[in-house]
């Protein structure tokens, strides 16, 4: 525990999240992008304005 | 595809769904509080702090009660016109006894880290009674009712227990002698109270803070609270630039 | 009105259980009333076993009476009428509670008892703060998100009688944490200040939320979960979180409303703030995104602007958020490390949160004429222009520079308002007036003009209090740091407090417009309600079984 300095703490948190969130990202956009997904999501954007009456 | 399929597999969508946000969230508090737990360099090694003693305690209960901390800071930065202000920038080491810290996030009226001892305790009693008969531009409300509602404190070994409990180091003298200390240091004239600074500080003090020798207050206990803020640390052997305090 | 629809099918599941819990509660409560030496305790324990006794005489009755019927070919409808009616009710009085302790700070003579505790500054803000947040944004959060979350997945709300205990329960909630505060009964942490035994109970009414939430999402008739219940969902999911690690503690005793947290200083403070930031960037923020998804789109009859933009903000958002809670301990004990990660993230943060506002704006395009002709429309942009804002101002005040001089002033009350005001009180107005019509089966609102009257007054009165906080915040934290040509601190501190006093004014009166503009629109809703000639009429329903509002529909 003692082997931790503010330096290895800070450098841990600051990189090690600015990567990890850099991956997250990419993964959203991939996710958001993947051309297989487009007709799904632009029925689902369509949602709300569907009947809405329950059948 | 029976019926159970489809809802089986709905439940997947949205467990994942849970479960994605649950592992995105966690991240940045594990990384950002979970050192803060054992990392030494979180809090200073400072000589003088102690855990408040139970009337302390009970006037930090009133100022708990009362929501001072939505008015009043008790966390002084280290900027120049601050420290001219109010005193030494505060340490984490300062509040490691407090459950719940009082940090406070808007100064309505001036911060109280460091308000102990710098008016008499009549003062406080008059202000707190009519802030504006001291200071006539205050807005702060008037806690009249403080001086005349006496402290109920019969649970008062309980809450050093319970102090105990989360982390507060009283001894097993501390807690037996709690109810007896509390009096003690509301009586400028108790025998007591040498056990009192025995089992704290040598520099606690006993003395009636309201005025009223009838009756034990709830002001009574807020002013003890008041009094001895910021006074604990000796700030003659604290080395800012020594590296066990660099954070 | 009270035709019974043809499908009844008894009462609904888990109605008996209830009443058991009821009886079982209301036993318990005043067994605590009873055994207690705490006077707070007692009041407390004596509120909650007075619900618990009413919930199990109205549940009895309800059952015997064969009044408590399910319908399980309608949509849970007449919960979210009641969730309408508590916004609107709560609305009202946090709106009233701060303009009330703003003419404190103004007035300081009057509003003031001496002799009751209860009055003063210290009790009434956080009963102002919870009472909008928690009260006014948590009931508009749970009605909307139970609409939309039935109309987006096709299905009834689930769980029979458990949405009736959500909402009952959480009123509780509310109830006992505010007469705690009256009374005294705090744990001292800014927003997450009732006690023990009320967050535990808002544990178990969050958790019933959650199970609702999610069961009506797992009997959806199709495979995609919309977006805007990507928001609710992150909303409840990560409430849930933050109100267990942050309000951690020991109670003194199991009858004492006093409890000591599990955490102290620096660590108590990272944690509340992780909490306190969170609950703006959850609460505040991902729960009325997810109204904004839904009803704008809804409104102005378009798809929203980009689908794809919003998954990505979604997931940007809930990360980045979590990370931003130390910009507000700048400058504090707290080691440095973690300040410099706050603010990092904060100024990140601005991306996302405009991502939304872009998405929510551009959801208008083609449309932009609506911004004229409708009011409500009007009102939904203007909540996130204000959201832009607001999520610019926050990361330039999280710069540590700035911070230096905004921490601790009225600047950060300007802030907070005007995305509290502004984009979460005019989002909320907008998409209630959007439900009531199709609530309570009526053509469209009583006035046109009544709303074009609240939206004018609330704006104006919102800009009123925005700039004067600024002009205040701004003046006293350059008085603070005023040197004399001599080099001594210009400015005692009161001089910096009577310097505010024109300021405070003006704030009170911003906020009295905005009441006044909540006012008219409870109003409004009234007439809407009561005006038989707004009625749809009958044969423009397709479906006679909706056409029930009224039956106690459970």
């Amino acid at each position: 525990m003692s082997g931790l300095t503010y330096e290895t703490v800070s450098r841990i948190a600051q990189q090690g999240g600015l990567i990890y969130f850099g991956l997250l990202f990419l993964a959203g956009c991939a996710f958001a992008l993947l051309p297989s997904k487009k007709a799904e999501f632009q029925h689902a954007a369509r949602m709300p304005l569907d009947d809405e009456e329950l059948s | 595809m029976s019926l159970w399929k489809h809802h089986a597999k709905f439940e997947r969508h949205s467990l994942l769904l849970v479960v994605g946000i649950l592992l995105v969230v966690s991240v940045g508090g594990l990384i950002e509080i979970a050192p803060l737990f054992w990392l030494q360099s979180t809090i200073e090694k400072v000589d003088g702090m102690r855990p408040y003693t139970p009337l302390e305690l009970a006037g930090r209960d009133v100022y708990v009660k009362e929501g001072c901390y939505v008015c009043h800071s008790q966390m002084v930065r280290p900027l120049r016109d601050e420290v001219e202000r109010y005193g030494h920038y505060s340490l984490a080491a300062e509040s490691m006894y407090d459950h719940p810290f009082q940090w406070g996030s808007k100064r309505t009226g001036p911060d109280l880290a460091r308000v102990g001892g710098k008016y008499s305790d009549t003062w406080h009693r008059d202000h707190l009674i009519d802030p504006r008969s001291v200071v006539p531009e205050s807005v702060m409300p008037p806690y009249k009712f403080l001086a005349e509602k006496e402290l109920d404190y019969s649970d008062i070994v309980d809450r050093l227990k319970t102090q105990r409990t989360v982390g507060v180091p009283y001894t097993d003298a501390q807690i037996a002698n709690a109810k007896k200390d509390l009096e003690a240091q509301a009586d400028p004239f108790s025998t007591d109270a040498v056990g009192l600074r025995e089992r704290y500080d040598a520099k606690v003090v006993n003395r009636d803070f309201d005025g009223n020798p009838n009756k034990i207050t709830e002001m009574d206990a807020l002013v003890a609270y008041l009094q001895m803020l910021g006074t604990l640390v000796d700030f003659k052997t604290y080395k800012p630039q020594s590296p066990e305090n660099q954070r | 009105m009270s035709a019974p629809s043809l499908t009844s099918s008894g009462p609904p599941a888990g109605s008996k259980v209830l009443l058991i819990i009821s009886v079982l509660g209301a036993f318990l409560a005043v067994l605590g009333a009873g055994l207690t030496h705490d006077t707070i305790f007692r009041l407390q324990a004596g509120t909650f076993a007075i619900a618990a006794i009413i919930a199990g005489f109205v549940l009895s009755s309800g059952l015997a009476g064969g009044k408590l019927q399910d319908h399980p070919d309608q949509y849970s409808d007449n919960i979210i009428k009641a969730g309408v009616i508590a916004t609107m009710f709560w609305a009202a009085a946090g709106l009233l509670a701060g303009v009330v302790i703003a003419a404190q700070l103004s007035w300081p003579n009057l509003l003031f008892f001496p002799e009751a505790g209860w009055t003063n500054f210290g009790r009434l803000r956080p009963l102002h703060t919870s009472a909008v947040i928690f009260a006014f944004g948590g009931n508009a959060l749970i009605a909307t998100s139970f609409w939309v979350v039935q109309r987006t997945c096709k299905a009834r709300l689930a769980g029979g009688i458990t949405p009736w205990f959500v909402f009952w329960g959480y009123q509780l909630f509310i109830v006992l944490a505010a007469t705690g505060y009256l009374m005294g009964a705090t744990q001292g942490k800014e927003y997450a200040e009732p006690v023990w035994y009320t967050d535990i109970w808002l544990t178990i009414v969050w958790v019933a939320y959650l199970l609702v939430f999610l069961g009506t999402i797992w009997k959806r008739k199709e495979p995609h979960i919309y977006v805007a219940n990507w928001f609710y969902l992150a909303f409840i999911v990560t409430i849930a979180l933050l109100h267990l690690v942050n309000n951690a503690a020991v109670p003194v005793g199991w009858l004492n409303h006093r409890s000591y947290g599990a955490m102290s200083g620096v660590q108590d403070a990272l944690t509340q703030w992780w909490y306190g930031h969170n609950a703006v960037g959850f609460f505040l923020t991902a729960g009325f995104l997810a109204m904004m998804y839904y009803f704008v789109p809804k409104r102005v009859e378009r798809p929203v602007y980009s689908y794809r933009l919003s998954i990505v903000h979604f997931w940007a958002l809930i990360f980045i958020y979590i990370w931003a809670g130390p910009h507000h301990l700048h400058y504090t004990a707290l080691p440095q490390w973690a300040q410099t990660l706050g603010m990092t993230f904060s100024i990140m943060l601005w991306m996302p949160s405009w991502g939304g506002m872009i998405n929510g704006l551009m959801t208008l395009s083609g449309a932009w004429d609506k911004l004229r002709t409708d009011p409500v429309v009007r009102m939904m942009v203007v909540a996130i222009a204000f959201y832009g804002m607001a999520t610019f101002e926050g990361p330039v005040m999280s710069i540590r520079a700035v911070n230096a001089l905004s921490h601790y002033t009225d600047w950060t009350i300007g802030h907070v308002h005007s995305g509290a005001l502004g984009w979460n009180g005019f989002i909320t107005f907008g998409a209630i007036y959007c439900m009531v019509p199709w609530l309570w089966k009526k053509k469209a609102m009583y006035s046109n003009k009544l709303i074009e009257w609240h939206f004018w007054i609330a704006t104006t009165g919102i800009l009123l209090y925005i700039a004067a906080m600024w002009v205040s915040g701004i003046m006293e934290g350059l008085m603070w740091r005023e040197y004399t040509p001599q080099g001594f601190l210009a400015y005692s501190f009161i001089e910096t407090v009577s310097a505010k006093h024109i300021e405070n004014v003006i704030r009170t009166i911003g906020g009295l417009m905005f009441l006044t503009g909540a006012l008219i629109m409870i109003v409004n809703i009234w007439k809407t309600i009561t005006s038989p000639e707004l009625d749809l009429a009958a044969a423009e329903l397709t479906d006679d079984t909706s056409a029930t509002p009224a039956t106690a529909n459970a």
